[in-house]
């Protein structure tokens, strides 16, 4: 299998992508590669049928979540934007972090559904600049350096908002 | 995935959990973060006129490794000197808490964050002299 999660999908290789042809092109193999269609195969074919549902899979969760996509069209490109031994962030960004954090946890011992909210908006409006970023420093720079920062720092916007996400179910329940 | 006594014990109950001032001129502060989990880590020195550190805080939002890992170098970081301080490597935070390979970056958090923290207090040490 030497398609890459792009070229599976007959996508051009860009942050910005066509998320609708995506989508489309990801049921249409789904669904050729559903296991009822091969019932009857050989079983090498319904091995190479499994394989190509597990990477198209894979490839999805990749190319569907923006800062996945970022790391995989950088590490397209070689360079590799997480890294265990690579812990250093803008001081300012990780101060931020921490605030928001902060007030997750305050938000969450008094129950504050408003303050939850209010923090989840401020942090999609800090990831939507992010993606915009990305857009430009990936498909009209080409600055992937300065890309890979910017994808670092949505991943830990995505924690986050899941840790919000988490906070509101259970003030909700 | 099971977690060893002793970072259970560290999670359970945190070693020096809280902040420092951060601009007293004694006090050193450390922020480090990792991508892939998503966790960020502050760690604060103070140390006296000898180079001695004689108190350590951190504030951890992260799994339970990363806040053992923090929570046992505040304890470790408190008699010793900035350099010795310095020297501490993840390994033997990772050998102490038994961390499983796939939580050796928590342990690696905290040494960076210690050598943030070290150099953040040399700078201001520094900063002192040519005042």
């Amino acid at each position: 299998m030497t398609q890459n999660y792009f070229e599976l999908f007959g996508l051009t290789p860009v942050f910005n992508i066509d998320l609708s042809k995506l989508e489309t092109n990801f049921r249409k193999i789904q669904s050729e590669s559903h296991p009822d269609r091969f019932v009857i195969a050989e079983s090498a074919e319904k091995l190479k049928s499994m394989q190509l549902a597990t990477l198209a899979n894979e490839a999805y969760q990749t190319l569907k979540q923006p800062a996945l996509r970022a790391k995989y069209l950088l590490e397209l490109q070689g360079i590799f934007p997480i890294s265990e031994t690579n812990t250093a962030m803008p001081s300012d960004f990780l101060m931020q972090q921490l605030e928001w954090r902060e007030t997750l946890e305050d938000a969450k011992a008094a129950k504050d559904i408003n303050a939850v909210d209010s923090l989840l908006s401020e942090i999609r409006i800090e990831a939507n600049e992010l993606k915009t970023e990305l857009t430009r420093l990936i498909d009209n720079n080409h600055d992937h350096v300065a890309a890979a920062t910017a994808a670092r720092k949505l991943m830990f916007l995505d924690k986050v908002t899941a840790d919000i996400n988490s906070v509101i179910e259970q003030i909700e329940n | 995935m099971a977690y060893s006594d002793k970072v259970l014990d560290h999670y359970e109950n945190p070693r020096n959990v809280g902040s420092l001032d951060k601009n007293d001129p004694n006090v050193g502060t450390g922020m480090v973060g990792a991508p892939a989990c998503g966790d960020v880590m502050k760690l604060m020195i103070k140390v006296n006129d000898s180079g001695i550190i004689e108190d350590a805080k951190f504030k951890t939002y992260g799994c339970g490794s990363a806040i053992a890992s923090s929570s046992l170098v505040t304890e470790w970081l408190k008699g010793k000197t900035i350099d010795e301080a310095y020297a501490i490597k993840n390994s033997a935070i990772a050998e102490e808490l038994a961390l499983p390979p796939v939580k050796i970056h928590c342990s690696v958090l905290a040494e960076d964050a210690i050598k943030a923290a070290v150099a953040d207090i040399k700078a201001k040490q520094l900063a002192k002299e040519t005042v």
